[in-house]
C-alpha cells in the first residue's frame, strides 16, 4: 500500500538519509527510530507530501503520493508533534473544527465519547488554555478515536502522556492496524503494541 | 466554509484584536481635524486620503497574524493535509480576515467621515469604496503575511512588502471619494476598485498558498 523508493533527505547543507526504501501492507506498523536529528519527523514530512524529497518518490497504493494530491491526504491522517489544537476553543469544540476542516462527518455525541475515552469527561467546555499539557496531547489524541482513514502518521504520539494513556493509545492503534490500518510512527519509547506485523526502521 | 466560521469564532473570543484595529483607525482619523483645526475646506480636501491610509495602517495591524497563530500551533500542517485545495482554504481565511477587520472600517468610516465635514453623497461612496476595497487589502496582505512567515522581524518586511501594493487601491480608494466631493461621480473609480478586489481575491489566495507551502517545508 505505501512504498517509498530510494528517498534522499537533505536539509541545509547536511544529507540526513539517502537510498532509503520500504513497503508498507495493510494492517503492519512502521516504527521509525534514531537519535535526535537524523531525520525521523523529516522523512515523516515526506511521507505525508508536506516536504518534497531531493530524489526518489513515494507511493500510495501503487501511484505517486504528488499525483494523488487530494486524493491520498483523503486517506491520510497526521499528527505532529505540534497538537494543533487552538486554545481559544474548548476540546469539543476543536475537535468538532478539525473535523470538519478536514472533510469529516463527526457527530456531537461521537466527539464527546472521544473526549471520554480520552478522560476528558467534565471538561469538554472548558477553553484549551486552561489545560495541562498533557491533557492538550489528550485533545490532539481524541481525533484518532474515530478516525477511520486507512493510513496514520504519528510523530511521538507517545509524549507528555501518563501510563495509562500511553496503553490506551497502543490499544487504538492495534484496533486500527487490526481494521487494516496502516500506521508509521516516531517513538523514543518502545511500546508494545499487540498487532500483526511490526517493522522497524533505523535511522543512522 | 468550515475555515471561514472557526476563524470567525476565534477572532470573536480574542475580540480585543478586533477593537484595537478599530480603535487604532478611529484615533488616527481622529488626529487630523484636531491638528489641522476647523478649516472645512480643507479638511473636506484632506478626508478622502486620511480615511484611506488610516484604513491601509489598520487592516496591516491585523495581518500578522493571519497565518502566525495557526502556523506556531500547528494547525496550518492540519490545513495544507485536508484534502481541498490549500489556495481554496486561504480564500476561507481572507473572508474571514475581511468579516473582521474591513468590515467595521467600513461600518464606522462614515460617522469618522463626519468629522471632516463630508457631504452625505461623499460619506455614501466612501463606505462604498472602503466596503468594495478592503476585500483586495486583506487578499494582498495575506500574500505577504504567507510570505514573511516564521521570519524574526516579520512584521517590518510585511509592511515593506505590502504597503507599495496598496498604492493602487488607495489612490482608486480616495479617488472615488474626491471625485464625489469635486462633483465628477466616483462610479469610475469604484469599477476600478472592483475590478482590483476581484483580480486579487482570485489570485491571492493561490499566490499566498504556494508561500505556505514554503513555509511548510
Amino acid at each position: 500500500m505505501l512504498e517509498a523508493d530510494n528517498l534522499e533527505c537533505v536539509r541545509g547543507e547536511r544529507r540526513l538519509f539517502a537510498g532509503l526504501g520500504f513497503r508498507l501492507e495493510a494492517g503492519e506498523l512502521l516504527y521509525l527510530q534514531g537519535r535526535n536529528g537524523s531525520g525521523k519527523t523529516s522523512l515523516l514530512r515526506m511521507l505525508i507530501g508536506l516536504l518534497p524529497p531531493e530524489a526518489g518518490e513515494i507511493r500510495w497504493k501503487g501511484e505517486s503520493i504528488k499525483a494523488l494530491a487530494d486524493e491520498f491526504r483523503a486517506d491520510l491522517c497526521y499528527l505532529g508533534h505540534l497538537n494543533a489544537i487552538k486554545e481559544e476553543l474548548t476540546p469539543l469544540e476543536n475537535l468538532l473544527a478539525a473535523a470538519r476542516l478536514a472533510d469529516e462527518a463527526l457527530s456531537e455525541d461521537d466527539a464527546l465519547d472521544a473526549l471520554e475515552q480520552v478522560g476528558l469527561a467534565g471538561r469538554e467546555d472548558l477553553a484549551c488554555k486552561y489545560l495541562s499539557q498533557g491533557q492538550k496531547r489528550r485533545v490532539a489524541l481524541a481525533r484518532l478515536v474515530k478516525e477511520k482513514r486507512p493510513l496514520w502518521i504519528l510523530d511521538e504520539p507517545f509524549v507528555a502522556l501518563d501510563l495509562a494513556a500511553v496503553d490506551w493509545l497502543a490499544g487504538i492503534i492495534s484496533a486500527h492496524l487490526q481494521r487494516g490500518g496502516l500506521a508509521v510512527m516516531t517513538t523514543h519509547q518502545l511500546v508494545d503494541i499487540p498487532a500483526g506485523t511490526v517493522r522497524e526502521l533505523r535511522l543512522s | 466554509m468550515a475555515v471561514v466560521g472557526r476563524d470567525l469564532k476565534l477572532a470573536m473570543r480574542r475580540q480585543a484584536d478586533i477593537v484595537s484595529a478599530l480603535f487604532f483607525f478611529v484615533i488616527v482619523v481622529s488626529l487630523f481635524p484636531l491638528g489641522i483645526g476647523p478649516e472645512p475646506d480643507l479638511l473636506r480636501k484632506l478626508a478622502p486620503g486620511v480615511l484611506w491610509v488610516a484604513a491601509l495602517l489598520a487592516t496591516m495591524l491585523s495581518l500578522p497574524r493571519l497565518f502566525a497563530d495557526d502556523y506556531r500551533d500547528g494547525t496550518l500542517e492540519q490545513l495544507a493535509l485536508a484534502p481541498h485545495p490549500l489556495g481554496l482554504i486561504v480564500t476561507g481565511k481572507v473572508i474571514a480576515h475581511w468579516l473582521v477587520s474591513g468590515l467595521p472600517l467600513a461600518l464606522i468610516a462614515p460617522v469618522l467621515g463626519v468629522q471632516f465635514d463630508l457631504s452625505a453623497d461623499a460619506l455614501l461612496v466612501l463606505t462604498g469604496a472602503i466596503l468594495i476595497g478592503t476585500p483586495a487589502l486583506s487578499g494582498i496582505g495575506a500574500i505577504g503575511a504567507a510570505l514573511t512567515l516564521g521570519l524574526r522581524g516579520g512584521g517590518v518586511l510585511l509592511s515593506l512588502l505590502v504597503l507599495p501594493l496598496y498604492i493602487p487601491v488607495l489612490i482608486f480608494g480616495a479617488g472615488a471619494v474626491d471625485a464625489t466631493v469635486t462633483g465628477l461621480g466616483g462610479e469610475g473609480h469604484l469599477s476600478l476598485l472592483a475590478a482590483l478586489t476581484s483580480a486579487s481575491l482570485g489570485f491571492a489566495p493561490w499566490a499566498s498558498a504556494a508561500a505556505l507551502k514554503i513555509a511548510l517545508e
